[in-house]
């Protein structure tokens, strides 16, 4: 049933190599003082063995976004409207069964913070067979030990491991047994939720080699959310800015780093620190992330954008590719 | 005249006996002292483990060393009189990493703010109080309408750090140890923190100890900066040349595995996990800690642990390869930082002019959302 109705009409090679096509996804968390629109309406989309970035402040909406493509959004949370295409089915149609199949089959998630919430009364063994078994995966004894071993040995820990509880792994090692785990039924979507902002770079450096290189063998692609710009510039072929629930740019991380557009994407890449010099400027970007119970009419960066114009407050700006992909929501660039 | 609060060779064992299979030398003969005249800004870097807030716990006073003694205008901090101990709290102040912890969710935030002015006495009357509020916000940046009368989980997370740091200010202290304090932040809010700590030391004469795994704000925001390695001091000196010019293999290593934020410069890292156990013979415990991994380890790198060579007027490396150098003795290693051997304050940086640019806008920006038109 994945392979549904390619007849009709041939579909455009660009839109074959889709393998994610996100499109207006609307997000909200239903609290006590009103709707939280967490995200707010994004669109995007990711190439067969691409590697795309998602940057953002705290509280953009990020981790929502990656819940939201696996369906694992829980209440008060909930996802209400927008489609989210895998591999062309659309997983918001999906019933919660259908669903739970996709799951570690096709896209797979290394939570923020998943190496700490590894069971620590459990061996890194039973971590996975409770996964699988949480999954509806079939785990007979035979040659599930084979693969789990397989698996470990793929992000370069050893079989042992195996045996072993999370409390006896360093920080590194129990977050490429994360990543084991979401590698073990070949996804071709892998997203990873700051996977290594608690690890210091030397570990940092390894795991990111490690998730490259199971990303490569697999040929899946790969969502990386995270704050750490060196990171996004080293590891990601494309990045999108988030801001308070939308994506603001969307752009080749040479062109983002190079010649960002958005005023909010250029006021990030300007506060990064350099090792160049001391004399840099320790400058945040000015004002407050503003509410998303409120989020403020017309263009959402509107209350701390320096090139603030009568309109931005009225009217919204929409993603536009105003160069060759390269994405932007800003009327600034708006043909007059 | 005392150091404001000095360590003096301390160690930290957690665990048992030799023999104790969890026995952990959490910090290995460590000396280190903060001069009560000099305000400085120091950092100690290492990885996760390495034994920094270890290191800040016993320079609180929250766990006793297991060898060696920590000085508090030079007394010892266990055995501190009920005034002496009374002065020290309110004179070191910390900041943690995470500061939702630290908030009680059914308090306005008020309540963060108002526990110290009321425990320490440090206004008798409502308006006293208010005003000191007022006053501390306000330095580090935050507009007290915004968030008095709120609860914890309505402001974000760097506004819940600036409320740390303005209750550190509340007291006036003389020093500020910030254990990991913009580890959960993004980029922006991270710098805005810092910058409102830096802010501290500059305008209030408050020593800073940041305690962090990221080197790049470290070589931003200090003077000196101290390297830990599992336990042991690395490398320590002069920030600009420890960083761009590291001399430890470890801290070589460091620095260059720091993805540079430009996809044009490459990125390298350490592929091989350690050298097999017992290559080099390692007998005892006295050792360089960094030999399993030192692609330069030598056979004296496992007899005896490496003392501090003195290797430029700024800056002392414990390894091997710096044998050439004169040896310092570790009780001396703060002798050489620059914060010891300037007078008055530190070198003026661009950065706070940029920072007071910031809350300038900062403040306008949030009193009338929609103007600043440029
Ligand atoms: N269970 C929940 N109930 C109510 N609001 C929520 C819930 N989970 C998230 N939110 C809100 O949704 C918004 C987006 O949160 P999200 O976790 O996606 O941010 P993020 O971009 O991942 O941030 P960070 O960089 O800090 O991880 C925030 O305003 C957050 O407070
Ligand atoms: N209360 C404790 N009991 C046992 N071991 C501890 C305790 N606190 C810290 N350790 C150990 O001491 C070492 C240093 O830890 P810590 O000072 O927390 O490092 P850092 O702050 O640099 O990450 C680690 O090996 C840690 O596991
Ligand atoms: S639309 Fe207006 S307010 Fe928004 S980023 Fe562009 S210029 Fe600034
Ligand atoms: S002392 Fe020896 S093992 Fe240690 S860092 Fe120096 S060369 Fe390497
Ligand atoms: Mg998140
Ligand atoms: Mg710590």
């Amino acid at each position: 049933m994945v392979e549904e109705t390619l007849s009709a009409e041939e579909p455009k090679a660009a839109e074959l190599k889709e393998t994610l096509k996100v499109e207006d996804l609307h997000v909200y968390f239903h609290t006590a003082a009103g709707a939280v629109k967490a995200v707010n309406g994004v669109s995007f989309s990711l190439k067969s063995g691409e590697r795309f970035g998602l940057v953002g402040e705290s509280g953009s909406g990020k981790s929502t976004i990656a819940l939201s493509l696996l369906r694992l959004i829980k209440p008060p949370g909930k996802i209400e409207g927008g489609h989210v295409f895998l591999n062309g089915t659309d997983l918001v149609t999906l019933t919660e069964e259908q669903m739970r199949r996709k799951r570690l089959d096709e896209i797979a998630l290394v939570a923020q913070g998943a190496m700490n919430s590894l069971n620590p009364v459990r061996r890194i063994r039973d971590q996975f067979i409770l996964a699988y078994k949480d999954h509806d995966i079939d785990v007979k004894r035979s040659g599930l030990e084979e693969r789990i071993g397989d698996l470990l040995t793929r992000v370069g820990l050893n079989r042992e491991v195996a045996n072993m509880f999370p409390h006896e792994l360093s920080g590194g090692m129990k977050q490429r047994v994360c990543i084991a785990l979401a590698i073990s039924l070949s996804p071709s979507v892998i997203i990873a939720d700051e996977p290594t902002s608690a690890l210091d770079v030397v570990v940092q450096w390894q795991v990111m080699d490690t998730l490259r290189s199971v990303q490569e063998d697999l040929g899946a692609s790969v969502i990386l959310i995270g704050h750490d710009m060196g990171l996004m510039a080293q590891f990601v072929d494309r990045l999108g800015v988030m801001y308070a629930g939308k994506l603001v740019e969307i752009a080749t991380v040479r062109d983002m780093f190079g010649d960002p557009l958005h005023p909010y994407g250029q006021m990030l890449i300007a506060s990064l620190p350099s090792l160049e010099s001391r004399k840099a400027r320790l400058e945040g970007i000015p004002g407050i992330t503003p509410s998303l119970l409120n989020p403020p009419s017309g263009c959402p960066f509107h209350t701390r954008c320096p090139k603030v114009m009568d309109h931005c407050s009225s009217v919204t700006p929409i993603l536009q590719e105003v160069r060759p992909d390269h994405w932007v929501a800003c009327h600034l660039y708006e043909e007059a | 005249m005392p150091a404001l609060i000095e360590a003096k060779n301390v160690t930290k064992i957690f665990g048992g006996g030799l023999l104790d299979k969890s026995r952990t030398v959490a910090l290995k003969d460590f000396s280190f002292q903060i001069d009560s005249e000099n305000p400085s800004v120091t950092s100690i870097v290492g990885e996760s483990g390495s034994g920094k807030t270890t290191l800040a716990r016993m320079l609180l006073g929250l766990a006793a060393p297991t060898e060696g003694e920590v000085l508090y205008n030079g007394k010892n901090l266990e055995k501190l009189s009920g005034s002496d101990r009374r002065q020290f709290l309110r004179d070191v102040q910390v900041i943690f990493q995470d500061p939702f912890e630290v908030y009680n969710p059914f308090y306005r935030i008020d309540h963060v703010l108002e526990t110290p002015i009321k425990n320490f006495r440090l206004a008798d009357t409502e308006k006293g109080r208010r005003d000191l509020m007022i006053e501390s916000l306000e330095a580090v940046g935050i507009r007290p309408e915004e968030i008095l009368g709120r609860f914890p989980h309505e402001l974000s997370g760097g506004q819940r750090q600036r409320i740390m740091v303005a209750r550190a200010l509340l007291l006036r202290p003389k020093l500020i140890i910030a254990d990991e304090p913009v580890s959960m932040v993004d980029a922006s809010l991270r710098a805005t923190i810092l910058g409102s700590l830096l802010r501290l030391n500059r305008e209030f004469g408050i020593s800073l100890i940041y305690i962090t795994h990221d080197l790049t704000t470290a070589f931003q925001v200090s003077e000196d900066i101290m390297v830990l390695y599992r336990g042991s001091l690395a490398e320590a000196g002069d920030v600009d040349q420890v960083v761009r010019h590291p001399e430890h293999p470890y801290t070589r290593l460091l620095v260059g595995s720091i993805p540079l934020p430009d996809p044009d410069l490459p990125w390298e890292g350490e592929r091989a996990i350690g050298r097999p156990a017992g290559e080099l013979g390692v007998q005892g415990d006295e050792y360089c800690q960094f030999h399993d991994r030192c692609p330069y380890a030598m056979p004296m790198c496992v007899q005896t642990h490496p003392p501090l060579f003195h290797t430029h007027p700024n800056r002392v490396t414990s390894c091997y390869l710096y044998r050439e150098s004169p040896e310092l003795p570790m009780p001396q290693m703060t002798s050489i930082f620059k914060s010891s051997n300037r007078e008055g304050p530190p070198e003026e940086t661009e950065q706070l002019d940029a920072l007071d640019a910031e809350l300038e806008v900062s403040q306008e920006n949030s009193s009338t959302p929609t103007s600043a038109d440029d």
